[in-house]
């Protein structure tokens, strides 16, 4: 029942005989987001190596809030169902202060979404998926393979690789840095990595016990069994609880991990009759920054290496899956030439904005919880104290902002004169998903959304659609067609049948309207009409061939 | 709509010593935080963040250049966490 963590074999790199390759794309860190980078790219047909240090998943539950967004991004991936699965779903939050409860609240998940807002799994299932999804795609896994050297030049990356064999030298075209918090790539060029730190230590504990808590998040400001200081409780899979105390900027961290001092804490908490285990327990402090830019030539940083946030609100781990996310198609339309490599600019415009709103909810939710001053903690108890009487101060209790998907809204990539009127979806927005039928059967929408190709979304049963006269040849799109009823499926596209209306209703449809979506199920712009030129002028656009001709063909 | 800085209280000394008298037999922290929730209380009902976000810079910049009352002799040290 409970994970036993694999060990991946070290194989000797074929670099280290014969001629040296020259490898389009190596993906430093095999952690949650350097497999998820390394997955979305072999399967848009991009080989990847990737490097590893060490020989097997996370030591830990690490990242286990895994949000709405990311769990569609795996769907797309193929592991949205094994993680929706195996994952704990849970929507209701629970704030504590001092002996009592303030309120609950529901994180509001609305029905007719395959995925719910959030699932806690532990990311070492979510890395040994990915490993063994990354492994039957193809891509070259290469354990206990340390990076120790790099060399950044204007069209390459020079690798020094050091394993049980000796060292090898490597030349890649790109070299995606996903090696953490303490980035050895970020270090070797020397990057500023400059932001906020916070001096309060916090003790992390998964707690193996049958507990009959709900499945609930649960919060406490300054409990009985632990004054002064907050504790949250998360359940995950496997009957393992994660307990989250803060122990003030004081704690030693050595001593505070120990389990003598450990176990007292948590009994406290669960008091004297509840059996359990000690499974793993860190104690860190954290910090809120990033890079000034996260592209650097043929050097592009990804996940914590490029920001780090703090825990509250689970946005490193959704953060860093959203930046491979963003990363994948980018770089494999740059790699098969389908883009100009100034599209990678476009990962900065977009993924710079996403880390500043990740470490300003982040920031908040620290503040909060660990007030810096007697007018902070004026201010907290007071919203605290009021939180139970009134509703209107429940929104400023601030015990983490759960990871929402980046909007985009100022991307470059929207073209500026793509079709709007009220209510429709926003360019650069996320796909939303919506329960639809297919071939007679259930289905969801976004599972035909993205992936390889762009995908064009038509709604209504215009002519254009059901008579097969979509001029696709020229263009490069998946195409859906979402009709309220049964209807002839479009040549070459797929029909979906939004009998509820949903689907219609939460893009803001309007009859005969296309819109396109990126292959990271981004929003791109509508079309009043289908108009072949228009959509092929404004997909240029979102592939980084600007200036748009949109405006004209419109 | 800005920050109306206008006379508008129909009994000034009144609300004057309420406010006073609410701090009455609180020692420092708790006086603190029932100024707090007064504030959080009235900025809800004002609902409109700029006007609250007037009021501080206004407030903040008296603070600034130091002309609010000096504390007496006896007060306690200005708490650290305060200073600009």
């Amino acid at each position: 029942m409970r994970h036993q963590s694999p060990r991946y074999a070290y194989r000797r790199p074929r670099d280290m005989d014969g001629a040296a390759t020259r490898h389009p794309v190596v993906i430093v860190g095999g952690g949650l987001v350097g497999l998820t980078l390394a997955l979305d790219l072999e399967q848009r047909g991009v080989h990847c190596v990737l490097l590893d240090d060490g020989d097997t998943v996370s030591i830990g539950s690490r990242a286990i809030c895994f949000a709405k967004r990311t769990l569609e991004i795996y769907g797309r991936l193929g592991l949205g169902e094994r993680m929706l699965g195996k994952g704990v779903t849970w929507n209701t939050g629970k704030v504590f202060f001092q002996d009592r409860q303030l309120f609950a609240f529901d994180l509001l998940a609305e029905p007719g979404h395959e995925y719910p807002a959030c699932i806690n799994l532990q990311q070492y299932y979510a890395e040994e998926w990915l490993v063994e999804a990354c492994r039957e795609a193809g891509v070259d896994l290469r354990w206990r393979n340390r990076l120790v050297g790099v060399e950044s030049c204007p069209d390459h990356a020079a690798l020094d690789v050091e394993t049980p064999d000796g060292r090898y030298r490597i030349t890649v075209d790109w070299l995606l840095a996903c090696d953490g918090a303490r980035s050895f790539v970020r270090e070797s060029l020397g990057l500023r990595f400059e932001g906020k730190v916070f001096h309060d230590h916090f003790l992390i504990a998964d707690v193996v016990m049958q507990a009959d808590f709900p499945t609930e998040r649960w919060f406490w400001f300054d409990p009985p069994f632990h004054p002064n200081q907050s504790v949250l409780l998360h359940k995950q899979p496997d009957d393992l609880w994660r307990i989250d105390f803060q122990l003030g900027p004081d704690a030693d961290p050595e001593t505070e991990r120990r389990p003598e001092r450990v176990v007292p804490r948590i009994r406290a908490m669960l008091g004297e009759a509840v059996p359990f285990e000690l499974e793993w327990v860190s104690v860190y402090t954290f910090c809120c920054r990033r890079l000034e830019r996260f592209v650097h030539g043929r050097v592009i940083f990804a996940g914590d290496a490029a920001h780090q946030v703090s825990p509250f609100g689970a946005r490193g781990g959704n953060g860093g899956v959203q930046d491979a996310d963003n990363l994948a198609w980018k770089l494999a339309a740059v790699v098969h030439d389908e883009a100009p490599v100034a599209l990678l600019a476009s990962y900065d415009a977009e993924r710079i904005p996403a880390a500043e709103e990740n470490i300003l909810n982040s920031t908040r939710s620290t503040d909060f919880i660990t007030p810096k001053s007697e007018a902070a903690r004026a201010y907290r108890n007071a919203a605290l104290t009021l939180a139970e009487q009134f509703g209107f101060a429940r929104p400023l209790i601030n015990s983490g902002r759960l990871s929402r998907p980046a909007l985009l809204a100022n991307s470059p990539l929207n073209p500026p004169h793509a079709a709007r009127w009220d209510g429709s979806l926003a360019p650069g927005s996320p796909a939303i998903d919506a329960p639809v039928e297919r071939d007679g059967q259930p289905d969801w929408l976004l599972r035909h959304i993205g992936g390889a190709r762009f995908t064009l979304v038509c709604f209504g049963q215009d002519d254009a659609f059901s008579r097969g006269r979509l001029d696709l040849a020229p263009l490069s799109v998946s195409l859906v067609v979402i009709a309220a009823g049964a209807a002839p499926a479009p040549p070459g596209g797929v029909l979906l049948v939004d009998r509820s209306g949903l689907a219609a209703r939460r893009y803001g449809a309007l009859p005969g309207s296309c819109l396109l979506l990126r292959p990271d199920q981004h929003a791109v712009g509508w079309f009043r009409r289908f108009d072949a030129g228009a959509i092929r002028a404004a997909m240029r656009y979102a592939l980084g061939a600007q200036p748009t001709t949109l405006a004209e063909s419109a | 709509m800005p920050l109306d800085t206008s006379p508008r209280l129909d009994d000034p000394d009144a609300l004057f010593a309420a406010l006073v008298a609410a701090h009455q037999g609180l020692d420092a922290p708790l006086s603190r935080q029932l100024d707090a929730a007064i504030v959080l209380l009235l900025a809800n009902h004002i609902g409109d963040t700029r006007i609250v976000l007037e009021a501080i810079e206004r407030a903040r910049a008296l603070a600034a250049a130091h002309v609010f009352g000096q504390h007496a002799p006896t007060a306690a040290a200005p708490d650290p966490g305060d200073s600009p």
